[in-house]
Order: C-alpha cells, then structure tokens, then sequence
C-alpha cells in the first residue's frame, strides 16, 4: 500500500513521512468471528479453552475419586479406625456421617472459581485481539 | 397413638403444596413458562428447589431405614447422593446449561442430530422416572398408615392426586416456589427432632445401640463387616457409589431443573449452593438409624425398616411431645414424596407430551393452547402408571429401588452426556449403540432384582449393583463403535461445541440457542 508515488519516479515530490504503511495491520478480525466462523484459528482457541476445563475437571475428579476411593480400603485394611471414638462416635461413621460433607463443599468451591477463572482469561484473550 | 396430629400436619403440606400451586399458577402463561419457567430463576432459589426435589422418600425414610437394618456401609448412600452433584458440576453442568434444550431428549437430538436418539433418550426418561416414582408413592402408603394408620394405598393417592392437580395447573414455574419452599420445610422437619431426641437420649444417660437377636450383632457398627447377610460388601459399596456419584447427573428431573438457570455461571453457582444444601440435610438422616437401634431394638411384626424415622419420636418420648415430633416427620416425609413425585412427573410428562402427544395433537391443529393441553395429559399418565405399580407388592427397600434408578442412569445417560460434553469424536451410532447396551444390561439385572429378590452370591451382588459393570461397559461400547463409524459423527459437532463451552461473556452468536424445532 505504501508505495503509491513509484511509477511518478521522473517527476518531483515531496517526500514526506507518515508512516502510515508501517503501522497498518489491515482490518481486524476479532477471533470471536474466528471461533463464529470455525476457521483455523477460531478451532484452535476453542480446543485450547476445552482442553484447560477438561484438565480441571479431571484432576477434580481423580481428587474426589482418591479421597472417596482409599475409604473403604482403609476402613477394611486397618481394623482399628473402627474401634477408634470421637466423643463417643467410631470414626468411620464421623468421617462418613460429618466430615465427607465439608470437604465436598470446598471442592465444588474451589472448581468452581478456577472452571470461571478459565472462563475469565479465555473472554479477555478473545476480547484483546 | 393419636392421629390427629399426623392428619393435620399432612393435610397442612398438601394444602400448602396446592395454595402456592395455584399462586404460580397466575404467572404461568406460556409453553416455556410451563417447561422451565422461562428460564429466569435466581442460584438461590434455584438451589433450594433442586434440593427440594431431590430430596425424596429415600432420602427422607430410606437412609436412616438402610441405617437401622444394615449399619454402617449404608452411610455411603447419602455421600454418595451428595457427591453426584459435585460429578455433576465438574462434567456437565455449566455446558448443558449453554445447550439450551429443555430435557435430555432434546439434548441429545440437538447434539447427534438424530430422532433415533431421541427415541431412545425418551424411552429411557420415561423407564427411570417410573422406577424412581414408584418408591415416592410407595413411602407415602408407608408414611400414611405409619402415622394414621390407614391402608397403604391411601398415602399414595393423596399423593398422585396433589401431584397431578399441581403439575397440570402450573407447571414448572409454581413446581419452582413449591420445590423451593419444600427444601427448607423438609430440613426443619428433619433437624429439629434431631436436636430434641439427641437431647432426650443424653438425659437418658446416652445409651448405646444393640442388636441383641441377630448373632454377631456387633457388626452393625463396623463398615464392611457384612452384617445384616450381605457379602462381598467391597464391590457393592464401591458399586454402589459409583452409581450414585455418575447416576445424579442422568436422573431427567435433576436435569431439568438445570435449565431454568439464566446462564451456564450461574447453572455452576446454583449446583455449589445445592451440595452444601443436601450436605446440611444429610447429617441428620442417619442419626434416626442410630437412634433407632437404641430405641427400637426389634420393630413389630409388619413394620418395615423404612418407617422408623415416623416411629422414633413415640418411642422415645412417648406422649404429646412424641406425638408432635411424629406429625412433624409425616410432615417432611409427604413433602419428600410431594416434591420429588412432582418433579418426576414434569420430566416423564414433558417427554411423554413432546414425543408422543404432540405429534398427533399438532397434526390437528397448532398453537400454544394445544401444547398446553398435552402436557396436561401427559402428566395425568405419568402419574396414574407408576402409582399403579406401586400397589403391587415389591419386596425391596425404598433407597434400594432409588439406587437402582441411578444405575440405569449412570449406565445410560452418564456416557452420552460425559462423551457428548467432551469429545468431539461421538457419532451418532456409538451413542446409540452405548445407550442401547448399557440400558438393555442394567434393565435386566433391575428387573431381575425387583421381581425376583435379593439373591446371594457373586450374580446376586453383581445384579444388585449392576453399575460397576454395565456404566464401564456402556462406555467402551459408544467409544468403540464411534471410533469405527467415524462418517456419522454430526456433522455439525465443532458448532455445538462451541455452544456448550464458550463462555456467555464472549457473545458468540453459537452461545445463543439456537430456536428448537417444536
């Protein structure tokens, strides 16, 4: 685009310097229209968003799975958790009963913010461009 | 004992359940209102709604009646109800919100863009809403002739009757205020006798539980000791729970409720709320199982295990206070069956209406007035079949046929959904092919275990917790035969993908839903 004068080369002109080729970047395409449209670069987004909340997700998961999982094992391959008493209550049932339902909450918090928190950084990624 | 309580404390929940009904009932005008009460529902309200129709007979008298006769390993069944949201959160909840379908059938056409699908999605709504109603009316015969003394059909009726004159006049948006109401009605009823047994228990210098007719008694108290009968115990709590964890996310009137949320952040930040609600209402319920053993060391002669949540407050304070705390529970318990019966019947009957009424209503005529109308029906059918059923004597437990509900579910619903959320490679045939197999595999060993009862044995523990089989299964058969029919992956997957994943802030023109075809 810059070079418009070339072919008046024989004549005199003034030369002046706007710059004006050197920071064009052409129109904009916001990747919103990229992810609308399913170019390329819309699908290369996308897949980074998904693959960022299945990562959370499944290490939430294997989380719960491992915390839930070891219970019954550990109530069967150490008989003493059951003799065990907190004020009066065997620690098996405390655990189960109680203590299962707090730490389950804070999980679901903590996904939660991070499951937005990808949401966030994804929405200000495509809004930047 | 007297009655009269009982009766009154009853006739006030379906009095009240009836009066906010037909308070709803004059904000309800369109089909979507009817639906998904037009979608505008705040997390709190939505929250304690969820809570309110989840909690159900199993939960109300079920706990606490697997507690009292088998001990410890059944504390996993409450866990296990609770940890379904949390499975549900992380996997499905913000992108079935973004889907924008109103029930899981149309989840499913809108993803394979298939009817055949749907069929069969519709099938399954129907099947797991009839096996998850039937111990709703079942627990109101109970309940009723518990607390009154009636027969057991009666209960039942009352129910089916409050639940259809609900549904037909409101629809989702008065089941919305109903359901929410019912949740905290349903915790006071359950916590304050709580607090007033506990207290009377340590004035009675805190005895401990027994189980003095059953030899090893001792067991009750130890996880995995098997009492009650039982063996192979590991697999069946292991099984157990995984039904009950990836079941949640299947069962149609949990997800329904999902989609009265105005947008997927808020779709995660109601099921936040609703996990710590059913957390607060879960301490309670075993307590009474416990309590139970001390009090009620044997239950007399045709009494089952699931009515001594009713029974306790007698037994222990026997007199006016007892008799307060009993109508108390009958209380809770009928708002248990009312709320859950009704959300069922919304989910059953709006399948029932769009797949197989409106079809032949719309050939006749169109227009929202005919759609309506349908509903109406649909929903008279969805309640008179499973209450029905109910009447015939089936020998298992009230949580038991619930867990067998989350079975079917997390072997069915749980694979299309957690595929169909997340991998693009689902075709249309590895869904079918995956719901067919693991439908068809966790309906026979329900049947078998409904009709036939509990057998011993490696088939018996197998077939009375299929889950840990038939969801594996189920989930290899959509992966495998996807992997090999990969031409009939919807051709329109990346699109839809887009739609459930991308955030609402972004405003792509996919997080809109597109309209659907009805």
């Amino acid at each position: 685009m810059s070079g418009s004068g070339d072919q008046q080369a024989s004549k005199r002109v003034r030369i002046t310097s706007p710059r004006r080729g050197a920071a064009r970047r052409g129109p904009t395409r916001p990747v919103i229209t990229e992810i609308d449209e399913q170019t390329g670069v819309g699908e290369v987004y996308m897949a980074a968003l998904l693959r960022a909340q299945l990562r959370l997700s499944v290490s939430v998961l294997v989380a719960v799975a491992a915390g839930l999982g070891i219970l019954p094992l550990m109530f069967l391959a150490v008989p003493a958790t059951h003799e065990l008493h907190v004020w009066m209550v065997p620690v098996p049932w405390l655990i189960l009963g109680v203590l299962v339902y707090p730490v389950v909450a804070l999980t679901a918090r903590y996904y939660v913010r991070h499951a937005e928190a990808i949401e966030r950084d994804f929405t200000d990624l495509v809004d930047r461009r | 004992m007297n009655a009269s309580f009982g009766i009154i404390a009853i006739t006030f929940v379906c009095v009240v359940t009836l009066g906010i009904g037909a308070f709803g009932l004059r904000l309800s005008r369109t089909t979507s209102d009817f639906y998904v009460a037009s979608r505008a529902v705040s997390p709190g309200w939505n929250a304690s709604a969820i809570g309110g129709e989840y909690l159900s007979a199993a939960s109300f008298l079920g706990i606490a009646g697997l507690v009292y006769t088998l001990g410890a390993d059944m504390l996993w069944f409450p866990v296990g109800y609770t940890v379904g949201y949390l499975v549900l959160l992380v996997l499905v909840a913000a992108p079935l919100r973004r889907s924008g379908a109103y029930t899981l059938p149309d989840f499913a056409e809108d993803r394979l863009e298939s009817v055949q699908v749907r069929r069969l999605c519709s099938l399954l709504v129907i099947s797991i809403g009839w096996l998850y109603l039937l111990p709703q009316f079942k627990g109101a015969g109970l309940a009723l002739s518990a607390v009154t003394g009636a027969p057991t059909w009666v209960g039942g009726l009352i129910v089916a009757v409050v639940v259809m004159a609900n549904v037909v006049a409101g629809g989702m948006r008065s089941i919305t205020l109903v359901q929410a109401v019912q949740y905290w009605l349903k915790l006071t009823a359950i916590s304050i006798p709580v607090f007033v047994l506990l207290w009377l228990w340590q004035r009675h210098g805190a005895p401990q539980p027994h189980v003095p007719t059953v030899p090893g008694g001792h067991e009750w108290s130890r996880p995995l000791s098997g009492f009650g009968g039982r063996d192979h115990t590991v697999y069946a709590t292991y099984s157990t729970l995984l039904a009950l964890c990836f079941g949640t996310m299947g069962l149609p009137h949990v997800l329904v409720r999902f989609y009265t949320n105005p947008d997927g952040r808020a779709a995660r930040r109601t099921t936040l709320v609703v996990i710590g609600l059913l957390g607060l209402f879960y301490v309670f319920t075993p307590v009474y199982g416990v309590l139970g053993r001390v009090y009620l060391p044997t239950l007399p002669q045709g009494v089952t295990a699931d009515s001594v949540v009713l029974m306790l407050p007698a037994a222990i304070s026997p007199g006016l206070l007892g008799e307060l705390l009993s109508a108390l529970l009958a209380a809770g318990a009928f708002a248990a069956f009312l709320s859950t019966a009704s959300g069922l019947t919304i989910s059953v009957a709006g399948v029932l209406d769009q797949d197989l009424l409106r079809p032949r209503f719309s050939a006749r005529t169109g227009g929202d007035s005919v759609a309506v109308q349908g509903f109406r029906i649909a929903a008279v059918v969805a309640v008179l079949i499973p209450y029905v059923f109910s009447l015939l004597s089936v020998r298992v437990g009230l949580a038991e046929t619930v867990g067998l509900a989350f079975a079917v579910a997390a072997s069915t619903f749980c694979p299309l959904l957690v595929l169909g959320v997340w991998w693009r490679g689902l075709s249309t045939t590895g869904a079918t092919a995956g719901l067919a197999t693991g439908g068809l595999l966790a309906m026979t060993a329900v049947l078998v275990t409904v009709v036939g009862g509990v057998h011993r044995g490696w088939a018996g523990a197998l077939l009375a917790q299929p889950a840990a089989w038939t969801m594996p299964i189920a989930f290899l058969v959509a992966v495998v035969v996807s992997i090999t029919t990969p031409s009939r992956i919807p051709k329109g997957t990346a699109r839809t993908m887009v739609r459930l994943h991308a955030p609402e802030a972004l405003n792509a023109d996919l997080a809109e839903p597109t309209p659907l075809s009805y």
